[in-house]
């Protein structure tokens, strides 16, 4: 059962904007740019990254160190789910321990995603803080999780999705609520992203919704089938 | 993907998506802490009939690195020396809970038989003369490195190609994904032609390996030139052996492969094991990363 888009709640400008001052808030809060560094999580929060730190660039004159980390490896459902996500590569620029390192994702939901990174990173070093910024924050977490920057806050239902699409990644810039189509009851609303790639509202799938596991139908099957319909 | 038998019959789809699943588990082992919580809980047994250094230890590497626990089982300490049998044996480890077999067997087709009749997934870990598939793919996945591709570019394999396992594989990967090879070595240890893969055969190596971009020497047991399959060892190496004087027939940039251990002196010659060319090191370092990513693939999802 497909999703409909229900409201752009961000235009072009409005993401430009919006990303223009969280670059301001991680520079002042941050006290400056030392030991600076952007992590972008894959796949969304890797364009944002570098957006990022291109502002900083514009009105600071420094340009911050990006790295960008796949926390596919460090998901707490890879056992749940029948195909397998492909493994991109982690590249971070050095060691970053002591490093003030800001994790860039677009979209906040359940917190497992931001879980799955923060394990990731502990693996490559210590640094001396992580913050985390993210797009939009839809409520709904699983765990005790908060963001440092936050670019809009959206109250969602479960059953929507809020879909980013980026010019890098989708050819253009807006951010929408995906929702089901009224007229005809849905099954599985938690994923989402177009077929063939994976945004972070599919990533963070939550667990509430009906199991997609048909009686009478092996695992896989009906989890394959699940995924088919949820993206 | 449940079981990994063969190469033969794999995708190029596939066989990239488990190179590129490679490329991005070879950064982790290059990071301080070598470790992911990936196959955390899971456990492999690693069932070896046979011989085996590089495979068995990279295979226990790489369930390290992934969070998973091996359960090492050598035939000679096993009960198979009170005549269990390889499907009993398998039954049995089904039955302590493991999650997957890796299994080399001196007969072909023994990791079929395991895959036919247990509920867990199969890697193949060398079975008689069939196949040896994550050689086959950390072969690739070396030259890819290398090289940047494998479509377009000649491989020659010299040596006992009959009888090899790591040839086989090499052959269905590189030719599967666009390359071109090229066979040589004694005659009667060549296949038989009419075969169902489109390969070269050139039993004049100095020939074979004009023009090769890659050049795979493969391991000669003393066993076959004791049935008579070639004259003698002196004579293997003065026709067959790979020197500096005959690498030099090849392209300027060819790399030199060889699958270990290595008879020096015979298929090859010492002073190439650590020349330039030779991606001889470079093979065992991939054989972590494309086993991590092959049981990624196999046991990280509902099926594994």
């Amino acid at each position: 059962m497909p999703l409909i888009e229900k409201t752009r709640i961000m235009d072009a400008d409005t993401l430009t904007r919006t990303l223009r001052r969280m670059a301001h808030e991680i520079v002042e809060r941050n006290g400056g740019t030392e030991a600076l560094w952007l992590v972008g999580i894959r796949r969304r929060g890797v364009p944002l990254a570098q957006r990022l730190a291109g502002f900083v660039a514009e009105f600071e004159g420094v340009r911050l160190p990006i790295g960008t980390l796949d926390i596919t490896l460090y998901r707490d459902d890879l056992t749940l789910k029948a195909d397998h996500p492909q493994v991109q590569k982690t590249e971070i620029p050095g060691d970053l321990t002591g490093k003030r390192i800001v994790l860039v994702d677009d979209v906040l939901y359940t917190g497992r995603t931001a879980r799955a990174a923060l394990d990731a990173l502990m693996d490559l070093g210590r640094p001396a803080i992580i913050q985390l910024a993210v797009l939009v924050d839809r409520g709904h977490r699983e765990l005790p999780i908060r963001a440092d920057y936050v670019g809009k806050n959206v109250p969602t239902s479960k059953r929507e999705v809020i879909e980013v699409r980026l010019q890098e990644i989708d050819g253009r810039d807006e951010v929408m609520i995906m929702g089901p189509d009224d007229a005809s009851p849905s099954r599985e609303l938690s994923g989402g992203g177009e077929a063939g790639s994976r945004g972070s509202g599919g990533r963070e799938r939550s667990e509430a919704g009906p199991k997609p596991r048909p009686d009478g139908v092996s695992g896989e099957a009906g989890m394959d089938e699940a995924e088919g319909r949820a993206e | 993907m449940r079981h990994l038998l063969d190469l033969e019959g794999v995708p190029a789809a596939d066989l990239a998506n488990m190179l590129d699943t490679a490329e991005s588990m070879a950064e982790i082992l290059n990071r301080p802490i070598k470790r992911v919580p990936t196959l955390r809980g899971k456990t492999l047994l690693l069932l070896f009939f046979e011989a085996s250094t590089r495979t068995r230890h990279s295979f226990e590497l790489a369930c390290k690195v992934l969070g998973a626990d091996s359960l090492a089982l050598s035939a000679a300490t096993s009960s198979t020396t009170k005549g269990e049998s390889l499907l009993d044996t398998g039954r049995t480890a089904e039955a302590l809970g493991v999650d997957g077999v890796v299994v080399r067997h001196s007969s072909s087709g023994a990791p079929h038989l395991l895959a036919r009749h247990l509920r867990v997934g199969v890697i193949n870990a060398g079975d008689g003369t069939h196949e040896h598939p994550t050689q086959g793919l950390l072969d690739l996945f070396t030259v890819r490195a290398r090289k940047g591709r494998i479509a377009g570019l000649r491989v020659c394999i010299v040596g006992d190609v009959l009888h090899s396992r790591v040839a086989r594989s090499a052959v269905h990967g590189f030719t599967r994904l666009g390359a071109d090879v090229v066979l040589s070595g004694p005659p009667a240890l060549m296949p038989p032609r009419g075969g169902s893969v489109p390969v070269e055969v050139e039993p004049d190596v100095d020939r074979a390996l004009d023009g090769a971009d890659v050049v795979m020497a493969l391991r000669i047991q003393k066993e076959r030139q004791e049935g008579g399959m070639f004259p003698s060892i002196a004579e293997y190496r003065a026709r067959w052996g790979i020197d500096a004087a005959r690498l030099a027939r090849a392209r300027p940039d060819a790399v030199l492969m060889h699958p270990g251990p290595v008879n020096e002196g015979v298929e090859l010659a010492p002073e190439l094991m650590t020349a330039p060319p030779s991606l001889i090191a470079a093979q065992v370092a991939a054989g972590v990363a494309v086993r991590m990513a092959v049981l990624y693939l196999l046991l990280g999802g509902v099926g594994g």
